[in-house]
């Protein structure tokens, strides 16, 4: 048996609430030959539409699962096996799958979001991995620690990831003490206090990047390294029709092509995404953060903090990630660091980390060493 | 953080979170606390079927039992709605409206119209709608078009317990009265539901499945119904779009219009009388904005125009189930 050679391609799980997906559609044939981050298929859940790219390289023998088809989370989707594995080897192997019992009942899924009282207030957060650095990832504008669900578990395997809610955001407390981003690096220093992390390894997208500047400013001694993504603080520019439509919106009809503007692929809103995002806008207190936020960090349309002189000055090792194709914050405020690596990822809109989440990964890994 | 909490929690808990937020919320109606001479402790009965229990422990004396007189204690709450308060009466069962329709409909509903502007009516009427109680042809009517009929009433009917907790916080803070119906059928069902307040706003449907070959509209009970049926369907490959209306008055016809734009086909579904229901009004609207889009002609599946039975072999029979449901969409998709 050459089993040891074969590998599979499995049903992705993303986040707790997955237990199945819907394979849409392939994307290679077989026979191809597929590298490490290539997108592979899309899958589609309740929540997320995305496609999904190789964790491993290797030849595409067999496509087990069928377009159009619903699997369980780690269903046997697919075959990856270099020339010399026969194809009896790769029958008896399809054959003698078996999706692993799931691991994680309700009771495990309750446990993975925790709460930390701070001193900003509870903050709602998500830890994954054992050992390794530390490394705290910090959402943007309007969003929650689930804009990391591609990443979280991908990092987990060499660093302690800690992935919490701003407050005002996701399901932390909705009073914010301070709109500005002095007062959101306050609560950012807060967490790592409450989680008992000295220092650790910030990755911020968009406001959340500027949040980890900002401490970088405030308390380098805290901070091993930086990384900004589709980061805020870096220019004056930004997109004023995605912020006032996204504090504005009231309705799905509204919602939705606002979120346009966060993807470079139209086709990853989802309904239950333009949902879910209702449903936070309509819990009290978070219209009065969304606006007071937007008021402080983006007054006439224009961002109040540039923030590139001091990280620059502060001489922290920084890894810098733009979507080409950003049409919230330009990818061209990246060159306002002179002293940082720019990473441009082709096709990629705002959330980079959710669209090009192999290659955003691994320029992280390879960044915190 | 969102956990899973039945109907009537849900309900509880936005009377808690409301009365706790505004000194102003009261709650009133029969055995709400426990009944007459109760210390209010937390084994008081809290209302006929338990959903106010607790309450009167945390919030006192602004909860409180009235005689058995609808259309008094009616009366009082949307005449101390007029005065500053914001109550929330407790109706037992909508069937037992009648005794105060002019309260209601005369008075309740045409205060801010008959005053210009000048006088609100913040009251939140609750009641228990529907069938399937073995509770006989008294306790167990749906009567909201009755309540959808009268201009300057709105009205809401939940589904699900997320959409329970929104709409009565919603109704609450609302500025005019809300006739508030619980489907006494789903108390005990449960969703996600964050411990926070929130709203979910007045007209605005929830699309809970999507689909491209039929259209069906509901609210209440009949959602579930109507998805049992989708699924059904599904596998013989007919996809259906469900719409859940939420609220009946304001209605979001956008909603159902631009659904049936994409699927043309619509199939109503209401668990009340058939005659100048939600189904036909829905029906009628559709065929007038949408007619061009229709492949097939609207089909509604009602309860017949008869009392509900007290026989559970009828009662059963009386309330549309998935599979007439189902039947009403194929009748549609027939060449």
């Amino acid at each position: 048996m050459s089993e040891v050679n074969i590998t599979p391609v499995l049903m992705p799980k993303w986040g707790l609430s997955m237990s199945e997906g819907v394979l849409v559609d392939w994307l290679v044939d077989e026979g191809a030959e597929i590298a490490v981050g290539d997108e592979i298929m899309e899958v589609e859940t309740d929540k997320i539409a995305s496609a999904v790219e190789a964790a491993d390289a290797g030849i595409l023998r067999r496509r087990v699962g069928a377009a159009g088809e619903t699997y369980p989370v780690r269903a046997l989707l697919g075959v990856l096996a270099p020339p010399e594995v026969s194809d009896d080897d790769i029958d008896a192997y399809i054959a003698a799958y078996e999706v692993p019992a799931d691991e994680g009942d309700e009771e495990a899924a309750a446990a993975a979001y925790e709460f930390a009282d701070t001193a900003a207030g509870r903050l709602r957060y998500a830890h994954r991995g054992d050992g390794g650095p530390a490394l705290v990832l910090i959402h943007g504008f309007g969003g929650d620690l689930d804009n990391w669900l591609f990443n979280i578990d991908a990092l987990a395997e060499r660093a302690r990831v800690f992935a919490f809610d701003l407050p005002g955001h996701g399901q932390s407390t909705k009073q914010l003490a301070d709109p500005s981003l002095a007062g959101l690096a306050d609560a950012l220093q807060a967490f790592m206090d409450a989680a008992d992390i000295d220092s650790a390894h910030l990755v911020g997208h968009s406001m959340g990047a500027a949040v980890a500047a900002q401490l970088a400013c405030d308390a380098p001694e805290r901070i091993q390294s930086l990384t900004l993504i589709s980061a805020a603080g870096l220019g004056p520019e930004i997109n004023s029709d995605y912020i006032d439509g996204f504090v504005g919106a009231a309705s799905r009809r509204e919602l939705k092509p606002v979120l346009l503007n966060l993807f470079a692929d139209s086709e990853l809103v989802t309904r239950s995404m333009v949902d879910d995002l209702l449903k936070y806008k309509r819990i009290d207190g978070v219209q009065e953060a969304l606006s007071s936020l937007a008021e402080s960090l983006f007054p006439g349309g224009e961002q109040s903090a540039q923030l590139a002189g001091q990280i620059d000055a502060s001489e922290l090792n920084t890894l810098v990630i733009w979507g080409s194709d950003d049409a919230v914050i330009p990818a061209a405020h990246a060159q306002a660091l002179n002293g940082a690596t720019r990473e441009i990822i082709d096709g990629a809109g705002h959330m980079v980390q959710m669209e090009k989440a192999s290659a955003v990964n691994a320029l992280i890994l390879a960044h915190i060493g | 953080m969102a956990r899973n909490l039945s109907m009537k929690d849900a309900i509880n808990e936005a009377l808690d979170q409301e009365m706790t937020r505004d000194p102003t919320v009261i709650v009133m109606g029969e055995d709400i606390v426990g009944g007459s001479g109760s210390p209010g402790e937390d084994d008081a009965w809290g209302g006929v079927l338990g959903v106010t229990k607790g309450l009167h422990a945390k919030h006192g004396d602004r909860l409180m039992d009235t005689p058995l007189s609808e259309s008094a204690y009616i009366g009082a709450a949307i005449g101390a709605a007029t005065c500053g308060l914001r109550p929330v009466a407790e109706l037992m069962f909508l069937d037992f409206m009648g005794v105060c329709f002019d309260q209601i409909f005369n008075q309740a509903a045409k205060f801010r119209y008959m005053f210009g502007g000048k006088a609100e009516t913040p009251v939140t009427i609750r009641a228990m709608v529907g069938a399937g109680f073995r509770a006989a042809a008294q306790h167990s009517q749906m009567l909201t078009p009755i309540f959808t009929h009268v201009p300057g009433l709105k009205v809401v009917c939940a589904s699900n317990a997320y959409d329970a907790k929104g709409l009565l916080i919603q109704s609450i803070r609302d500025n005019d009265p809300v006739i508030f119906c619980e489907h006494k059928n789903l108390y005990g069902h449960e969703s996600d539901v964050p411990e926070e307040s929130y709203t979910v706003p007045f007209g605005e449907a929830n699309i809970v499945r999507e689909g491209s070959d039929a259209t069906i509209v509901g609210y209440g009970l009949m959602v579930h119904r109507a998805s049992e049926a989708a699924e059904t369907l599904a596998g013989e490959g007919i996809q259906c779009e469900i719409v859940d209306l939420r609220t009946l008055s304001p209605i979001d016809t956008d909603t159902v219009v631009e659904s049936v734009e994409n699927t043309g086909r619509l199939v109503c579904v209401d668990e009340a009388n058939p005659r100048c229901s939600i189904a036909s009004d829905i029906a009628a609207t559709v065929s007038q904005e949408a007619f061009g889009s229709l492949k097939a002609a609207p089909q509604l599946v009602t309860a017949p125009h008869t009392p509900v039975p007290f026989s559970p072999a009828l009662e059963d029979l009386y309330i549309p189930s998935a599979e007439s449901i189902a039947d009403a969409v194929r009748k549609t998709m027939a060449p």
